[in-house]
């Protein structure tokens, strides 16, 4: 195709139905930015009124509005936000540019896969309409089969769970079948193994998700009592299923966000990454050790003792893996020219924290110490160091980075650096604190607490609005940048992955000659 | 559908793959990876009945008498004839012969119908004893008789009521085991549905001239398809009829 000069993805066809009927990758990577980034708000004021009910417990929400804020929080920001946030937004984008090819292999299931996203999504917030849900995203049994709402919320789940599979599915083949010529695996960016190690998992884990809600669905439509005791079933069950696929999910929400994190830190230290086939395996190496860890959920759900030793253990085989890319990148980082930019500081706040949330999940994976802290602030401290201190950050670090790839503008270094400071320093405010009620005994899921737990609650709140006030700023930095940005360069940070190579904003085809690779992705100082 | 005035099997490559192998070969393995999703989704079912066969077997074996494995068998052997003659098909499309393409997948259409007429059969019978999913259950094993008979005067299950009528004491619980046939054969019925929409399609593009030896990248992946039901089928039937 002719390439004119001027014409980018952005401006080759305009109005709205050329956005909702496009096939090319970009356009669906932007169409999927604008959606995680909208629930991404919805799901954040949800996580903001409830530490407000939690800075003076019971004088704005009743209990019951409580659960159903939080249930709300956790499913729109799980399903909605962190699951399709690294693959299906930034990955969309830049998978066929770090490949050096024109599109995914499947543009039209591409597409699909957004709108199973959106009405999966709208079934989703239907719920609202019909009382609500207050499950807790886990949708545990035998409770959630007792509420009303629940098969619309696993309706609209289960369509989601379409997808993220449609996603996968395309993601393995296009990683296969339409990388540039000369670009064998071992001359991929680590970026594309961490998509392609995701993809593998959202492709395997996800289906059982959908039969679980499947039977879930029908446990209230036609009482088949699967989970259900009074007929014969078992709601424990229920829970193997759920973290079967919920487990490998967490991964799936980190993995891609490991991989924006080693682009970022090799680009900003000018340096080749130190362990390129370590950091490779040990995507894939997550990715298989995933689906045997599921366990860890269920150590006081009365499963078996061995059971639980043997969860336990390959739970700890996970901090293998995840140590050595974290020990990489520090050693990328050793005698780098480093470059404090906004996307790496983002990086480097997030292998901070990231770390702290790592670590943290050891002492969860260790028996005795589980019974302690099971179902308490310290598992939610925990895991929200690893999926908004890991993934969110690796998204905004992510978002930051290729933003002038994506709309060929330049944005504020000063204000993004402004939002990284509030969104780290708030973060920490908000969550550390957790880590200490978790530890003396506040239990999670709670709207109220003892007087004792009170000041380190209000901690805690002030710093949820300090986050708030972070992204806040990171989003005024994006739509400032869109309005008012510079024109950015083919390459404003200098890195040697092919997207850089193609013009800011790409063509529709991305690049004018297909290109093709002779050396490796990061070699620096060539 | 209404385009058969361009009679042309010359399918062009979409813009970002190198040529029309390139995209068959990507296609097929994007088909084979969604088969994957699908074994681990009806995987999901298997361990659920390993897991409570294990449990109550006495509740699987007394469900099972319930149903009658000669229809079951049937409906083997049809799918069976059905996967045959959608893989012959595709052979006919690489030779050119258009017209036994297109009698080879209405033969696997007919058999798919087969398979969900008696399916239908099966369970309108089960609904008429009363035999429903877990809590809804109301199988009495006197009254049913009557309200059977009466309903179905056929004689299609004289064997199940020779067998039920020695069963004076059903397992308690016994209605798990129907949970798991209905759910089972449910979703299964509903791919059988799917593949058939699938076949049909096929079966317009064919005779639209659509597809030749160059391209016949659906049918493939829609036999592919049709295939995973089959081999599906085969798993249930042995678990759920022959126990």
């Amino acid at each position: 195709m002719s390439s004119t000069p001027g014409k980018n993805y952005l401006n080759e066809k305009s109005g709205l139905w050329s956005w909702l009927t496009t096939l090319d990758h970009k356009r669906i990577g932007i169409m999927y930015m604008i959606s995680v980034l909208s629930f991404f708000f919805i799901g954040g004021v949800f996580a903001m009124l409830m530490r407000l009910e939690l800075f003076a417990p019971g004088a704005l929400f009743e209990g019951n509005t409580y659960n159903q804020m939080m249930t709300y929080h956790g499913t729109i920001m799980t399903f909605m936000v962190i699951i399709p946030g690294v693959p299906a937004f930034i990955g969309n984008f830049v998978l066929p540019l770090l490949l050096g090819a024109k599109d995914v292999a499947f543009p039209r299931v591409n597409l699909m896969s957004w709108y199973c996203l959106m009405v999966g999504a709208a079934i989703s917030f239907l719920t609202l309409f019909f009382g609500g849900v207050d499950t807790g995203w886990t949708f545990y049994t035998p409770y959630s089969i007792q509420t009303n709402g629940t098969v619309l919320m696993v309706l609209g789940a289960f369509v989601m769970g379409f997808s993220s599979i449609l996603t996968g599915l395309n993601f393995i083949v296009t990683v296969h079948k339409l990388r540039a010529p000369g670009m064998d695996f071992f001359k991929m960016p680590l970026m594309v193994w961490a998509l392609y190690s995701t993809a593998i998992i959202q492709v395997l884990a996800t289906p059982v998700l959908a039969i679980t809600l499947l039977l879930l669905a029908s446990e209230k439509l036609l009482g088949v009592g699967v989970f259900d005791p009074a007929l014969g079933g078992d709601p424990v069950l229920f829970q193997h299923f759920f973290w079967f696929y919920s487990h490998p999910a967490v991964y799936i929400m980190i993995l891609p966000a490991m991989g924006i994190i080693s682009e970022l830190l090799t680009t900003f230290s000018k340096k080749t990454i130190f362990g390129y086939r370590a950091i490779a395996f040990s995507s894939v190496g997550i990715a298989a050790v995933s689906f045997f860890v599921w366990g860890h959920h269920m150590f006081v759900s009365g499963q078996s003792e061995l059971a639980g030793v043997i969860f336990s253990f390959i739970t700890m085989l996970v901090g293998v893996p995840t140590a050595i890319k974290t020990f990489n990148w520090v050693a990328t980082l050793y005698k780098g020219s480093i470059e404090f930019r906004s996307p790496m500081l983002y990086a480097l706040g997030f292998i901070f924290l990231f770390t702290i949330g790592g670590v943290t999940g050891i002492i969860l994976a260790t028996l005795a110490t589980d019974v302690h802290f099971h179902d308490t602030y310290f598992v939610v401290a925990h895991f929200h160091y690893v999926m908004v201190g890991g993934t969110l950050m690796a998204i905004t670090g992510g978002i930051f980075y290729w933003f002038p790839k994506m709309f060929g503008k330049m944005y504020s270094e000063f204000w993004a650096q402004m939002s990284f400071l509030f969104v780290f320093s708030g973060f920490n405010i908000t969550f550390f604190p957790q880590f200490i009620l978790g530890a003396t005994g506040m239990p999670r899921r709670y709207h109220q607490y003892l007087p004792e737990f009170t000041s380190l609650n209000q901690i805690s709140s002030i710093g949820s609005w300090t986050i708030g006030i972070g992204f806040l700023i990171a989003l005024g930095v994006i739509i400032h940048g869109l309005l008012k940005g510079e024109k950015a360069p083919k390459n404003p940070w200098g890195g040697l992955t092919l997207e850089w190579t193609a013009d800011s904003p790409p063509i529709h085809e991305n690049f004018e000659t297909t290109p093709v690779v002779t050396a490796g992705p990061y070699e620096y100082g060539r | 559908m209404s385009d058969s005035s361009s009679p042309s099997n010359k399918h062009h490559h979409a813009h970002h793959f190198d040529s029309a192998e390139h995209e068959f070969d990507a296609s097929k393995f994007g088909i084979w990876v969604f088969l994957c999703t699908e074994i681990l989704m009806f995987g999901g079912l298997f361990v659920g009945y390993i897991f409570y066969s294990g449990k109550y077997p006495e509740i699987f074996e007394a469900g099972s008498q319930f149903l009658d494995w000669k229809l079951g068998a049937i409906n083997t052997a049809v799918l069976l004839l059905s996967s045959f003659t959608i893989a012959i098909s595709i052979r006919n499309i690489q030779m050119k012969q258009k017209k036994a393409a297109m009698r080879n997948m209405i033969i696997t259409l007919v058999c798919g119908l087969v398979f969900m007429g008696i399916k239908y059969k099966e369970y309108t019978h089960k609904f008429h004893q009363g035999i429903y999913p877990g809590k809804y259950f109301n199988y009495q094993p006197h009254g049913a008789e009557h309200s059977s008979k009466d309903a179905n005067s056929h004689g299609e299950s004289k064997g199940e009521h020779g067998k039920v009528e020695h069963m004076d004491s059903l397992p308690e619980n016994i209605a798990l085991y129907f949970s798991f046939y209905f759910v089972m054969t449910g979703i299964h019925g509903t791919h059988v549905i799917i593949g058939m929409g699938l076949i049909l399609w096929c079966l317009i593009r064919t005779r639209n001239d659509e597809f030749g030896p160059e391209y016949y990248t659906p049918l493939e992946g829609a036999a592919l398809f049709w295939h995973l039901v089959d081999l599906v089928w085969i798993y249930l039937f042995p678990l759920l009829y022959l126990i």
